[in-house]
């Protein structure tokens, strides 16, 4: 591994293979089809290998990008970090919990953008008053304080993502996985968001970013790893995976 | 030195897997506020859109008593058997509207919140809890439908009516068991949800809502007997006692017995059963 031994581990990912049984109905469907009863068994399971035998260990302080084509396991390397998806072999271990920095399923869109804050600041683990103290900073953070008080619902889509991000960011987070969330909002939001990552890695977080975008991959993330059809393709410097990532995509 | 004695070195512990029940426990403690506002902030947001809000709570199974009374007190006639059929009536199907909306609800706690489960990490069993908690909140209304009832049926308000706090908390106690026990279930076997209303169905029609069991089948006593011992039976008995006067409404006191012993039995073995998979929820095989 190309880190130095000296710096202490937070995330080690140790040979993790995850495998779903899916049912399939696998074929198109037929004229024949139609004719056939009801009852009649016509669901076949598939196993998806999603990951084959990924190994990395992070660092205090790192900040790493995951990169990779459509499909190719990166959101199920990270929900398996996050213990969201049970590994079929081999293990993960962690320092701390590791948290996905999204809040969004746990929001209710008929609720007003105030009450959204309390529940979200709730379903992250918050308590009532740790919210109280940070809810200016939430909503001036997600820049809506003229629209806290209207229902989610009447937020345009960018609206809704800022507040999740506002949100999802006010707990401090020792090891957090961001999946596209900087792909969000207008640019000037965008910046905030970024810098707000950064200020997270630089309190002596460890931070994963899955993201297609190489350009936010490079101002936030010191290291890259890249996963192709489950398998880790590659690990090192930003720059240095990065361009050879971006030379196998010409082909 | 193999990766597990490296982790161990550094303090890292494994992700994934269930905590012991002990933590786990504390765990939905410190949770308590989300589950409470969650519960609170969902009857909110179904009432918001609904121009009468949060009278349709009370609305609904008045209208559903209305209906039953029509036709199973006045064409079918089981009001000549009961004394203060009305109230009668209307405890019924209000204590029942609680069982019920936290037996089929509850058994979609964790399926119908799946993208919830799936992208935070708080104990799962705050999903059936904060359900149930739901509940409870919308039977608060309801409970005072039935003291209303009770009163303007002629019945005088006691201080046996006071009794009402423990029942309802034992009641409460029950559905949580119970929503834990097919929460669990319906993860495993989608197609519980589809049965599930028939057998509360099957319930309503068996535990004597619109009929006495006891003056029905007095000539039957295993009937009767089977009836001691059916939990909603027993507490629909033991609401009826409260606040009803009269020959027919004698407090039954062992059924304060039974009725404990069911919400405590259930409760346990209901958090045991729904812990022991706790893993398992999210899971998209």
């Amino acid at each position: 591994m190309a880190a130095p031994t000296d710096r202490k581990p937070v995330v080690i990912v140790d040979d993790v293979h995850v495998e779903y049984k899916v049912f399939a109905t696998g074929k198109r469907p037929t004229a024949a089809d139609s004719g056939r009863r009801l009852g009649q068994r016509q669901r076949q399971t598939r196993t998806v290998h999603a990951l084959k035998g990924v190994s990395f260990t992070a660092y205090e302080n790192d900040s790493i990008g995951i990169i990779g084509s459509n499909g190719s396991g990166k959101s199920t390397l990270m929900r398996a970090i996050v213990g969201l998806t049970p590994v079929s072999r081999g293990a993960i271990y962690a320092s701390s919990r590791p948290s996905l920095l999204g809040v969004g399923a746990a929001l209710i869109k008929d609720l007003s953008g105030e009450r959204n804050v309390v529940l979200g600041g709730l379903a992250l683990g918050l308590t009532m008053e740790e919210i109280e103290a940070r809810y200016d900073e939430i909503v001036d953070f997600s820049g809506l304080r003229k629209f806290i008080e209207l229902p989610m619902r009447t937020y345009s889509s960018g609206m809704t993502a800022r507040l999740k991000f506002a949100i999802a960011t006010a707990r401090t987070h020792d090891i957090l996985i961001v999946d596209e969330a900087l792909a969000v909002g207008d640019q000037k939001f965008r910046n905030r968001s970024e810098s707000r990552i950064r200020e997270i890695r630089d309190n002596a977080g460890t931070v994963f970013l899955v993201s297609h975008s190489m350009r936010s991959i490079r101002d936030t993330c010191n290291r890259v790893v890249w996963i192709e059809k489950g398998d880790l393709v590659m690990d090192g410097e930003a720059d240095e995976v990065i361009a050879a990532y971006e030379e196998s995509q010409q082909r | 030195m193999t990766v597990a004695d490296e982790a161990a070195r550094h303090g890292l512990h494994r992700v994934g897997g269930r905590p012991p029940l002990g933590p786990y426990l504390v765990d939905v403690w410190r949770r308590r506020d989300f589950i409470y506002s969650l519960a609170k902030f969902r009857i909110e947001a179904e009432n918001g859109r609904n121009r009468l809000g949060m009278a349709w709570v009370v609305l609904k199974p008045l209208m559903n008593a209305g209906v039953y009374g029509l036709v199973f007190g006045v064409l079918l006639q089981t009001r000549r058997e009961i004394d203060s059929f009305v109230p009668f009536l209307i405890i019924g199907v209000m204590m029942f509207e609680f069982f019920s909306s936290c037996f089929t609800a509850g058994a979609k706690s964790i399926t119908s919140n799946t993208a919830l489960v799936q992208s935070l990490s708080f104990p799962r069993i705050a999903l059936p809890l904060a359900l149930v908690m739901q509940k409870l909140l919308q039977f608060g209304p309801m409970a005072v439908i039935m003291i209303v009832a009770a009163l303007v049926g002629g019945h005088r308000p006691n201080i046996q009516w006071l009794l009402l706090v423990p029942l309802i908390a034992l009641f409460a106690m029950f559905n949580v068991g119970l929503s834990l026990v097919t929460a669990r279930l319906t993860v495993h076997v989608r197609d519980l949800t589809q049965l599930l209303p028939f057998l509360a169905r099957f319930f309503f029609y068996t535990s004597g809502i619109f009929f006495s069991v006891e003056v029905r089948f007095a000539d039957t006593p295993t009937l009767t007997r089977i009836a001691d011992f059916q939990p909603i039976h027993e507490f629909l008995a033991l609401g009826r006692a409260i606040l009803l006067d009269g020959p027919q409404y004698d407090m039954p006191v062992e059924y304060w017995w039974y009725a404990t012993a069911w919400s405590i039995g259930l409760a346990i073995v209901g958090t045991l059963f729904f812990w022991s998979a706790e893993e398992r929820y999210g899971r998209t095989d």
